[in-house]
């Protein structure tokens, strides 16, 4: 599995707990529209990958983040740091 | 038709569906006379305020308000202008001094209202690059003053010590970093640890800002808040308050010994480019603190106030946030907006005024009805409301 694959489970697998609806996940899912997550979701989510993966996204950076393509973008890029 | 207004569709047609359950507005409350600080006229109904944050009950002290008339008898009904240029006046001085006086410390700074004092400060001392980590349940005036600026902006989950400590330990080791927390928290009455949150911000080498709002007057030996009760006045930075709720008028400002506060006069927006407050606001805020100091009776009636509701409610089978009253606010908890709106609703045609709040306004998702005590309620007031929640509740099926 390469680096990319691994970390799209591991936010997969945090995105699912806050998946009330089941939608099925793409890199093209959105936060907002399908999942349907409010502000306050998002901000446990936000927390739990933080966590996971023992990194921050500031809030500056999750303006920047509408799917789950672009959040394992960012997770990527802030591991490698 | 599609325009900029579009995007309320949604809230106004949620709004529409709940006034047409025949309630009133729940956020177009009008009162028609106000004869103290507990009671006022609504719709032609006496009605016991049980939701003003009007704390220590200053609104109709005749000292304060005998401060008031005389500052517009000599310098009129307002200034006319900023802080910077023509809008600082004698009293705006005065009221500085009162509250170096109050809380000890060297500098003192006044805004026009407390939303401002969170806005300026907040985004004028954490600028890019910076650090600001702030309590996911912060008030919207902090929030605001994070977009504002140009900080790099981290949350923490609420008032979790660990949440934080593990925050900072990922944030560069170099970068300047702001801690920002509540003494008390608005929504649900909870106070914060923050002996334990500001020795691990220091432990980062972070500034700290506590926001004092809702705790003035009656928390610490001195009654400047939650910080000085918990004995952490010497590693924070930075105290916000407001004039509009212990001291009874409108305005904010920023408490700090730092040696280059001054500064921020020249560099805060929200401080230069708007008015100062009127001359009788900061006459009627200067008397009030200095009152303030010695007002143990009030202080003792506040707390006596706070225990009776809360163990009323309690006792009548009421779901509350916090096991013991933690502060002046008592939260009531409810299942949902259709029977937090019906309940707020039958308390207020029974003559009793409490706060409706509901997400995002609250934490976590939740529907609550939240009252805040006053020094000046009565026993017998507070058994009436006791008496109007039972009533209201039981209508509702919120307690058996």
């Amino acid at each position: 599995m390469t680096d990319r694959a691994a970390i799209t489970e591991a936010v997969a697998a945090q995105i699912e707990p806050f998946n009330k609806k089941g939608v099925a996940l793409t890199d093209t899912t959105t936060f907002q529209h399908d999942l349907e997550w409010d502000s306050l979701t998002v901000m446990d989510f936000v927390a739990a990958v933080e966590d996971e993966f023992d990194i921050l996204i500031t809030m500056n950076m999750q303006a920047e983040i509408e799917t789950v393509g672009q959040l394992v973008d960012t997770v990527e890029k802030l591991q490698s740091k | 038709m599609s325009d900029l207004f579009s995007k309320f569709d949604a809230l106004i047609a949620e709004r529409e569906a709940l006034m047409s359950t025949g309630i009133r507005d729940p956020f177009g409350i009008v009162m028609d006379e106000v004869k103290s600080p507990t009671e006022a006229v609504i719709k032609g109904k006496d009605t016991i305020l049980l939701g003003t944050y009007n704390y220590m009950g200053m609104t109709f002290d005749p000292d304060v308000i005998a401060a008031g008339k005389d500052a517009l008898d000599q310098f009129g009904s307002g200034t006319n202008g900023s802080r910077c240029l023509n809008g600082t006046f004698r009293d705006h001085m005065d009221v500085e001094e009162a509250l170096k006086e109050f809380y000890g410390t060297k500098y003192a700074m006044v805004f026009s209202t407390g939303y401002q004092a969170n806005l300026g400060l907040v985004s004028t001392i954490a600028g890019k690059g910076d650090y600001i980590i702030l309590d996911a349940d912060s008030h919207a005036s902090i929030y605001d003053g994070c977009f504002l600026g140009n900080a790099e902006i981290v949350r923490f989950r609420h008032n979790s010590v660990e949440d934080l400590e593990k925050r900072l330990g990922r944030l560069p080791p170099e970068a300047q970093k702001l801690v920002i927390l509540e003494g008390v928290y608005s929504m649900l009455g909870d106070i914060a640890p923050l002996d334990k949150m500001v020795a691990v911000a220091k432990k980062f080498g972070a500034m700290v800002l506590v926001d004092e709002a809702h705790s003035m007057g009656f928390f610490g030996p001195n009654g400047r808040g939650v910080y000085e009760e918990q004995g952490v006045e010497a590693d924070v930075d930075f105290v916000v308050g407001t004039f509009s709720k212990s001291v009874g008028t409108v305005g904010g400002f920023v408490v700090s010994n730092h040696p280059k506060f001054e500064i921020l006069r020249l560099v805060t927006r929200p401080y230069v480019f708007t008015a100062s407050l009127p001359p009788s606001v900061v006459a009627t805020a200067a008397t009030s603190i200095r009152k303030l100091m010695h007002a143990d009776n009030k202080r003792g009636h506040l707390w006596a106030n706070v225990h009776q509701l809360h163990g009323g409610l309690k006792k009548l089978g009421f779901r509350l946030p916090t096991e013991t009253a933690e502060s002046a606010i008592v939260t009531v908890l409810l299942d949902d907006q259709e029977q937090t709106a019906a309940m707020w609703n039958k308390m207020i045609e029974l003559g009793v005024y409490v706060n409706m709040a509901r997400p995002p306004a609250t934490p976590t998702g939740v529907f609550l009805l939240r009252c805040s005590l006053c020094a000046e309620h009565t026993p017998e007031q507070i058994d009436t409301v006791l008496a109007r929640f039972a009533e209201a509740g039981r209508a509702v099926g919120a307690i058996a």
